[in-house]
């Protein structure tokens, strides 16, 4: 599979995630949610870009609990928790965040 | 991220034999591992020239091996007792989804192959060539059961579908047709040590973060250590228990019985996984690798138990074939049961008064428990018949007052599977998995509407995850599914807490 942004082709794995990390752009990410009729706001990007650091440091989506706190910290403790992230990607805080964050999907019992 | 389309499946007043859809799953296969994960595996990277010959010298081979296989294909009389008795065939109405139709595609080419009757005279005893069509039936519906044995446990000869399928994704494997899913997985515990490819700093990180977690909660300074040589138990469990949720609510819960019962106790970074994929995919070699890594850190670290966490087909494969595959375990402390279960562990101690529980903890709550399929008919817990039943249900009883059962042909070993176990768990095959659901979710309705059950514990992370999918299609709260460890995390009573009453210790440092 491929996802076409501004007319560069970009190779994705058969559910839309980005081969290679370090093609990714923010425009990308928009294109994702757009195919997925979604629309990103600023919480969505402090999700996003947080995956993205995370990601860089240990070579692995955080895990929940981390993201929870981390979002908390970043946009107000009520906000720290999987309800919220849920609200935000309803099919899934890891999977649909990773997916527009460029990072590959988490594998497992998940 | 587009939604597959289909139906999900009504809830029943009462529950039927479907009426027969023929080819209603034909379109259902998982996505094909490719090259890279097929190889560090063992297998060819894709579907070889000479398929056949490599299928039927496989098909030989396991016959040769695992006698049982062999009996399996041969003494089927066709009795039709299976028929009704799986969760995929309930819920998806396919004739080829019947325990004996499943069987039939493997037994069919078997005959041709391995029978006198079949190489002479096919039509008769309904032998059938091997083709590529054949091939591709097995891919689609040997990933359309769970290997959860329910039906065995209704055949009159014990036929273990579980064990052909096992065979028909080995073969397939063998000739390059894997499973993305599974043999992903199997190579990121090769290459990182679990299943998620959680590296050891991002394992440091998220156990670090729970120890504030729980100190901020609680007030106690429960520790979740990684590596530490010398310690007592070695704790190996499903890596989506540092991961996801519930699953981490039942992480932290083991984490507080060792603390409250203070016995030392360590996770591996080596080990990082209890779970073992290669059950999943019928390798014998790739089954006893991936365990092999338990043995290597228990040795490393010198540990005197091992424990394993809330996962079923890890407790499968530990409980049952650990000592062939891994064993012997003379290094270990002889005066415990190796392996032990957590939940063996923590009965052992509330038992012995080591760690009390307070079930008004979980008053709000009314809970009941899904019996994980690997648990329920592969294994054991405790040293009598039917403890892998009771000893969860006694921790349950231990830590909420309100607990209920589902309907009986729904539990212990008729337990339906979660619609998720056996390498199903994958967004590829949700159309299944929800499907497969079906049973599951009509007796948890059932006693949702009578009797208020708020709650399903579970002791696997594969159904947990399954639950937290499935139960919205099913209008119920993905929350619903909670580990049985939660609710002992909820209930324990750890000195030096706000939470503890008892005002028997000034001591908060334990």
């Amino acid at each position: 599979m491929s996802l076409e942004v501004n007319g560069t082709v970009y190779e994705t794995d058969e559910e839309g995630y980005l081969a290679d990390l370090n093609q990714w752009s923010s425009e990308i990410a928009e294109k994702m949610a757009i195919d997925d009729g979604a629309n990103l706001t600023q919480p969505h990007w402090e999700v996003i870009n947080f995956l993205r650091e995370y990601y860089e440091e240990y070579q692995i989506a955080p895990a929940v609990r981390v993201l929870t706190k981390a979002i908390g910290k970043r946009l107000g403790k009520d906000k720290g928790n999987s309800k919220y992230l849920y609200e935000l990607f309803p099919y899934g805080p890891a999977k649909q965040a990773c997916k527009y964050a460029g990072l590959p999907k988490p594998t497992g019992c998940v | 991220m587009a939604a597959t389309q289909f139906q999900t499946p009504r809830i029943r007043e009462y529950p039927t034999i479907p009426v027969l859809v023929r080819g209603a799953m034909a379109h259902s296969q998982p996505f094909v591992a490719k090259p890279d994960h097929q190889e560090p595996l063992g297998f060819p990277g894709e579907l070889v020239d000479n398929w056949k010959e490599v299928a039927l010298k496989r098909m030989g081979e396991l016959l040769g091996k695992y006698r049982s296989l062999q009996v399996f294909l041969d003494i089927c009389v066709k009795c039709g007792s299976c028929t009704d008795k799986c969760h995929y065939f309930q819920g998806t109405a396919d004739p080829k989804n019947m325990p004996v139709a499943r069987q039939d595609l493997l037994r069919k080419v078997y005959r041709r192959y391995f029978t006198l009757a079949g190489k002479y005279f096919p039509k008769l005893v309904g032998a059938v060539d091997l083709t590529e069509e054949v091939l591709w039936d097995w891919y689609k519906y040997y990933h359309q059961c769970s290997q959860c044995r329910r039906c065995s446990v209704y055949c009159p000869y014990g036929i273990d579908t579980a064990e052909i399928t096992m065979a028909g994704r080995e073969i397939l494997a063998s000739v390059g047709i894997g499973q993305k899913y599974s043999n992903e997985i199997i190579g990121k515990v090769y290459k990182i040590g679990n299943n998620l490819g959680l590296p050891r700093p991002a394992l440091l990180d998220t156990l670090e973060g729970l120890e504030e977690e729980v100190e901020e909660e609680t007030g106690v300074k429960v520790r979740f250590p990684l590596d530490v040589k010398g310690a007592e138990v070695l704790l190996v469990t499903p890596s989506a228990d540092f991961f996801a949720e519930p699953h981490v609510d039942g992480l932290i819960g083991y984490g507080k019985v060792f603390h409250q019962a203070g016995i030392s106790w360590t996770l591996s970074s080596h080990a990082s996984e209890a779970g073992n994929f290669g059950l999943f995919i019928g390798n014998y070699e790739n089954m006893q690798k991936v365990a092999m890594r338990v043995r290597e850190a228990a040795l490393d670290l010198g540990v005197k138990r091992i424990v394993v966490g809330e996962c079923g087909h890890a407790w499968r494969v530990a409980y049952s074939f650990w000592n062939t595959l891994i064993g012997p375990f003379d290094f270990l402390d002889p005066a415990y049961p190796v392996p032990q279960h957590i939940c063996e562990f923590t009965h052992d101690l509330l038992l012995k008064g080591m760690i009390k529980l307070d079930p008004s903890e979980n008053d709000d709550k009314v809970v009941t428990f899904h019996d994980s399929c690997n648990v329920a008919r592969a294994s054991r817990m405790g040293d009598m018949p039917g403890g892998q039943f009771v000893i969860p249900r006694e921790l349950i009883k231990a830590s909420c007052n309100h607990f209920v059962d589902m309907a009986p042909e729904t539990i212990n070993d008729q337990t339906f599977c979660c619609g998720g176990g056996g390498g199903v768990l994958t967004d590829d095959l949700i159309e299944i998995r929800v499907k497969g659901a079906l049973p599951r979710m009509e007796a948890l309705k059932q006693v949702v509407e009578q009797d208020g059950v708020t709650h399903m514990a579970a002791i696997c992370a594969i159904c947990k995850s399954q639950f937290t999918k499935v139960l919205p299609y099913f209008d119920l709260g993905m929350d619903m599914i909670v580990s049985v460890h939660q609710l002992i995390s909820e209930a324990i009573v750890l000195e030096g807490s706000e939470q503890e009453e008892a005002p028997s210790t000034s001591d908060t440092q334990s």
